[in-house]
């Protein structure tokens, strides 16, 4: 499997990620080395063997359905690079 | 009075009780300590009125009685954990600025038994790396030098301003964190001791997240003594991290007996790899001896699918991170990019992501990103869950023949330069963590003592692997090896 410059174009955009044109080469460059890497994990003999899901076996705890927090919207746009009357501030999402 | 900064975090406590040393005397001369300390780069933020508003707090608390181990014990704290209102950068750009309003359950732990916190520590972007150079605010480095030469070595990664903090005496303890060997690498690095325990023994609520999966943290320490008494102060359950285990955590160091007679180490020929460095050959010899002299059977064990635990991390690890730091958008903390005319909420992710992350953090995201798009998922992703699958199975064989614990080398090399591995492929640097990986895809506890130094008089580790949930054992295994190698080295000061 090689990765070509416009398969680093792609993941760059999936992983939300600007990287310039130029950049591109070297980035696909990278990739290969590593993806060249886990390559090697095609020769394990894997039929029958289930994907982990959780590395100690445990039951989810589950609790009752209520609300056991809230009331803190200060503190939740406390961070907030950009916060306007209460709500978080971004630019124009809808035309 | 000796000088307090180079105090263990027991003698501190016993000395505390008997009213030899108050926490405030303790906390001024280590933070005076840190004053003098900037050229290792290991504190990042230091809070000194926090430490000397809790030291009052402790030395109360002292005097009236009855006050936990930890009280009044100085320590510092990697900077992956959110502090409340103190920065919690993660050693990222993209948390610039963010104060948290909220502090993490470890810290909350620590904090609650009286620990005194000096500020926060360096360490690895996101805690992605080995070596501590991917870090927003400049390498830290290891107080460790090679003989008489002034080159600059690295204490390892990520938590690399804990172990350099620890070694250099710039506090008495101080928390780590460990996805791939982040606690073990490090330790091993610069001298000193570093746990980490079973999955789920540590809540990691308030914990920036790297790979989910694979997180736990654990104390770094100057010994195995204190590793025991930090690391039950900062385990036990908690119903904000549903997989912490609820499980009653036992008093680690009442079993520090030194007793291991009878128990049987595991020595993995898989572990033996080829043009391993002489030294850490003979460190290892060395270590097996020093077991078996103490009274353990040794025995010699395969791990078969060892060979395939990095590339398993490196798709398992990068994967868990590209979904947790998708929350770094710029829009609820942290770093927002500036926009052009025009930009729209595409533009921002994008532009904020590239400035925010450094380059391994985005070349990691992008890895992840990549093994669980369309069409690569079973290729990359289920397989490597399938792997990791194998490779529990090989510990889960090996304990139920009877192993009680495992030797192996901690890493394999001593510190090296900072910058030497800049040119090196990404590869070449993840190599570091080829014995420790293993323990965190296993859900295993993990244990790296220092035991020898190697020509240059460097220090060198080992690494203990116990059962799940027996670190109580663990510790003490790692507690007879420490008396049976007797390390006791300390770098010079030069800083």
């Amino acid at each position: 499997m090689s990765i070509d410059k416009q398969t680093a174009a792609r993941v760059a955009k999936l992983a939300r990620i600007k990287v310039e044109d130029d950049a591109l080469p070297a980035l696909a460059e990278e990739f290969n080395n590593i993806l060249g890497f886990i390559e090697q994990l095609q020769e394990v003999d894997v039929d029958g063997v289930e994907p982990m899901v959780s590395v100690t076996p445990m039951r989810l705890k589950r609790r009752v359905d209520g609300v056991t927090d809230g009331n803190q919207q200060d503190k939740v746009l406390k961070n907030a690079p950009d916060a306007r009357e209460g709500f978080f501030a971004v630019p124009k999402v809808v035309e | 009075m000796t000088d307090l900064t180079k105090m263990k975090v027991a003698e501190a406590r016993d000395a505390l009780r008997k009213g030899d040393v108050t926490s405030v005397q303790l906390t001024e001369s280590l933070l005076s300590a840190i004053e003098g300390a900037d050229a290792l780069n290991a504190y990042v933020h230091k809070t000194p009125e926090i430490a000397l508003d809790q030291a009052k707090a402790a030395d109360a608390r002292i005097q009236a009685g009855d006050a936990p181990d930890m009280c009044g014990i100085p320590m510092g704290i990697k900077d992956l954990f959110c502090t409340k209102g103190v920065p919690s950068q993660a050693a990222s750009r993209i948390l610039e600025g963010f104060k948290p309003e909220y502090e993490s359950t470890v810290t909350t732990k620590l904090f609650d038994a009286g620990t005194v916190m000096l500020g926060k520590l360096n360490m690895d972007e996101f805690a992605m790396g080995s070596s501590n150079e991917t870090s927003c605010y400049g390498d830290a480095v290891n107080p460790w030098r090679r003989g008489n030469d002034d080159a600059l070595l690295t204490p390892g990664g990520s938590s690399g301003g804990s172990a350099a903090a620890v070694a250099a005496d710039l506090c008495l303890a101080a928390t780590g964190t460990d996805t791939g060997g982040s606690i073990r690498q490090p330790a091993a690095f610069t001298g000193i001791t570093g746990i980490k325990p079973t999955y789920g023994r540590c809540s990691r609520w308030g914990i920036v997240a790297f790979a989910s999966s694979l997180d736990q943290a654990g104390p770094m320490t100057k010994d195995v003594r204190d590793a025991a008494i930090v690391l039950e102060a900062m385990c036990g359950q908690d119903a904000k991290d549903s997989t912490s285990a609820d499980l009653p955590v036992p008093n680690f160091e009442a079993m520090l007996t030194g007793d291991i007679r009878g128990k049987v180490i595991g020595i993995p020929k898989e572990y033996r790899l080829d043009g391993m460095p002489a030294e850490i050959e003979k460190l290892w010899a060395d270590g097996i001896a020093m077991l078996k002299a103490a009274g353990a059977e040794i025995r010699d064990i395969s791990l078969p699918h060892t060979k395939y635990a990095l590339p398993t991390y490196y798709v398992i690890a990068p994967a868990e991170a590209s979904s947790n730091l998708a929350r770094y958008d710029g829009v609820r903390y942290g770093h927002r990019a500036k926009l052009a005319q025009g930009d729209g909420i595409t533009e921002m992710y994008e532009k904020t992501r590239a400035e925010g992350f450094g380059h391994e953090v985005q070349r990691r995201v992008m890895v992840g990103t990549y093994v669980l798009s369309a069409g690569f998922y079973d290729a990359y992703y289920n397989r490597a869950r399938k792997v990791r699958t194998l490779i529990k199975k090989d510990f889960e064989d090996v304990f139920a023949a009877g192993v009680d614990a495992i030797l192996t080398p901690a890493t394999p090399s001593a510190a090296f330069g900072l910058g030497e591995m800049t040119e090196a492929d990404p590869v070449q640097m993840y190599l570091n963590d080829v014995f420790t990986v293993t323990v965190n895809l296993a859900g295993l506890p993990g244990i790296s003592v220092p035991t020898g130094v190697d020509a240059q008089g460097l220090p060198l580790g080992l690494q203990l692997i116990g059962r799940p949930w027996e670190e109580g054992d663990l510790l003490n295994t790692a507690y007879a090896l420490e008396q049976a190698a007797g390390f006791v080295s300390k770098p010079t000061k030069w800083w």
